[in-house]
């Protein structure tokens, strides 16, 4: 079988086993739909919370990025996996104690104002459109390239099965569902790293291997290689990076704090039965991730040697390009690949310098490496139902935080609180409905700017959650003033910072005009710092919160009388 | 009040915040003291092929935050059984 019937056959079976569990899971009550009835074990609710997370950006872009950027890589793996210590620590039992459905409603009653549960809303709403945006675009491109359909036959696809899972499923549909992508996800991309790490190092464990010595029979360790590569070429040193240490630094917090503070991420630890499973669950997550992430870096390094040898050939002089390699002409007619031959030799070369001749796109590594490394078809179409697995998992989950914040936070808490349980649920259904439209439209017609919108949802999730919900558990004198000032001040610094540089003068976006030396990437650790500032002064000014609120803080620092998460 | 006394339920929240703050100093020294910070004097040092400073940023952060999060598991059941304040299931 070739490589497309293999996809086929990988896609279809993985998509009818998520479709059957859907309808084996569907939810009858809101309370099924929003949080699984709190009864799903620690093990499960951590694979699916690994799944939620790993978006097709970890699964598809992450490793490339690495690739590209060497040392520099550290910051999505430190910042993504450093942020679910702090979930962990900081904020997932004490929420699971609180017990409530979701992050508006623990920010509306800890601070005792419609006022803050709404600008609440509307952070998370805002947050989960800008991510989910960027995951219909990836299904589509998986699609496009491995189905050969058109991107909008790709998009409107993806949707539908989407739509399918999280509209009718809820929470308890979808936490199954993501149980087994996760496998879907985790095995699609370990065979071929664990394939490619055997060839190049002798060595099965990536992990291992890529701190191993070549197999072959040099000698060298792999990383002093690519070094020694990478110098040649005009590059820096694979291992020392670009940027300066202040703006690593930075965009490291913005990433921890923004992953602790993604709402879709925060209320997986509302389905647990209690709060000694949430903490247990934060750990089984972050387990299932570090599998992925720590395999990332090795995927990054095997591909970029790889890539330049098969590019420049041995001898570094260049490969004939009429003789290249067959994914070298197949991604060069998705437009991902470009060579300009502009010595005229007829030769490819790839370098950092102006001998350079080739156009890479960093998004094709994980899907093209592979293909690279010469494995067999049926190993290319599971990466290609990988990464299908990744999108659809996360969107589903975004879906249902927008579907919730609108029928659950905005409606029935705040416009219209006289509606039935049946009512809420078909209110949350039709919103799932016109968030999917949109954010499927989104992915057919991207604003252009995909990537710096991730950044975006992580900085102002930094910058807007993530104090306010600290103090909230933390600081019991913390009032609804303070809380208020805090995310708005934190929100607006953040967003304009962003919106300056990236697009009002995207010109001036170069280290010397940022502040401090802090890109846009990182400038929501300083929203965040802002937030606690504005929220602790307004707080001093204005007196202390209430009695029960304190009680009510006082009740969440132990785990005793937990119970079921209670909605109404 | 599920504590028996005031002075309990201050105790707990104390041994808790010890607990955060000694595990916090770890993640804190591990990511972005040896991975950020003091990458260039540990790259000097290696381990097989990796430059340490740079197994830590790619690698040995990952492996510590993981650990970190069990430990915590652990030390809080102890604490919640020590001053009787656990769920009933486990």
């Amino acid at each position: 079988m070739d490589i497309q019937g293999w996809t086929f056959l990988l896609v279809g079976l993985s998509f009818a086993l998520y479709i059957g569990i859907a309808i084996w899971a569907r939810a009858g009550t809101t309370k099924e739909f929003y949080v699984a009835g709190g009864g799903v074990p620690a093990v499960a609710n951590g694979m699916a919370t690994a799944a939620d997370w790993m978006s097709a950006a970890s699964f598809i872009s992450m490793a490339g990025l690495i690739s590209f950027m060497g040392y520099d890589g550290g910051v999505y793996l430190m910042g993504w996996t450093g942020g679910y210590v702090l979930l962990a620590l900081c904020l997932a039992p004490y929420l699971r104690k609180f017990g409530k459905f979701t992050v508006p409603d623990f920010i509306g009653d800890r601070y005792y104002s419609q006022t803050a549960r709404t600008v609440a809303v509307i952070c998370a709403i805002f947050v989960s459109f800008t991510y989910v945006a960027g995951q219909m675009r990836g299904v589509g491109v998986v699609f496009s390239r491995f189905l050969e359909v058109d991107i909008v036959t790709g998009v409107i696809l993806g949707m539908c099965v989407v739509f399918f899972y999280a509209v009718l499923g809820g929470m308890k549909g979808i936490t199954y569902t993501q149980v087994a992508q996760y496998c879907v996800l985790i095995f699609a991309y370990l065979v071929p790293a664990v394939f490619i790490s055997m060839l190049m190092t002798g060595n099965p464990v990536p992990q291992l291997g890529f701190g191993d010595t070549l197999a072959d029979g040099s000698g060298a360790y792999l990383l002093d290689k690519l070094d020694g590569l990478s110098t040649e070429l005009g590059f820096t040193e694979y291992t020392s990076g670009n940027k300066s240490m202040i703006d690593v630094f930075f965009i490291t917090f913005a990433l921890m704090v923004g992953t602790a503070g993604l709402p879709h991420v925060i209320v997986r630890f509302f389905t647990v039965p209690n709060v000694a499973d949430a903490r247990r669950s934060a750990g089984w997550a972050l387990v299932f991730i570090a599998i992925l992430y720590t395999t990332a870096p090795a995927v990054a390094s095997f591909a970029r040697v790889n890539m330049i040898g098969t590019i420049n050939g041995a001898d570094g002089q260049g490969v004939v390009h009429a003789e290249a390699p067959n994914w070298i002409s197949n991604w060069q007619k998705t437009g991902l690949i470009a060579w300009e031959d502009k010595n005229g030799d007829g030769r490819m070369f790839y370098s950092g310098d102006e001998r350079n001749e080739m156009q890479i796109d960093r998004d094709i590594m994980v899907l093209a490496n592979p293909e690279i490394a010469n494995l067999p078809a049926w190993v290319i179409a599971l990466v290609a139902a990988g990464g299908v697995a990744a999108a659809l998992s996360t969107s589903a989950g975004l879906l249902l935080v927008i579907s919730t914040s609108i029928s659950h936070d905005l409606l029935k808490r705040n416009l219209m609180p006289n509606i039935t349980d049946k009512q809420e649920l078909l209110y949350a259904r039709i919103a799932a409905a016109c968030g999917i439209s949109v954010a499927a439209y989104l992915g057919i017609h991207p604003p252009g700017f995909v990537a710096q919108v991730v950044a975006f949802a992580f900085g102002l999730a930094a910058s807007s959650f993530f104090p306010v919900i600290i103090l909230g558990i933390f600081h019991k004198r913390m009032n609804k003033e303070g809380a208020i000032a805090g995310m708005l001040t934190g929100i607006v610094f953040t967003a304009s910072y962003i919106i300056y540089f990236k697009f009002i003068n995207p010109a001036a976006n170069t280290p010397d005009n940022w502040w401090f030396g802090i890109s846009p990437e990182g400038i929501g650790t300083l929203g965040m710092i802002f937030n606690f500032l504005a929220a602790l002064g307004v707080q001093k000014m204005t007196g202390e919160a209430p009695d029960h609120i304190k009680d009510l803080v006082e009740s969440l620092r132990y785990p005793k009388g937990s119970g079921e998460a209670q909605g109404h | 009040m599920s504590f028996q006394t005031d002075e309990h339920a201050k105790a707990y929240w104390k041994e808790n915040l010890r607990l955060l703050l000694i595990l916090l100093v770890i993640w804190f020294v591990v990511s972005f003291g040896f991975g950020i910070l003091l990458v260039e004097p540990l790259n000097a040092i290696k381990l097989f092929g990796f430059k340490l400073g740079f197994w830590f940023a790619q690698q040995g952060s990952i492996y510590v935050f993981v650990v970190l999060i069990f430990v915590y598991v652990k030390k809080m059941k102890a604490l919640d059984r020590k001053y009787n304040v656990h769920e009933d299931q486990d």
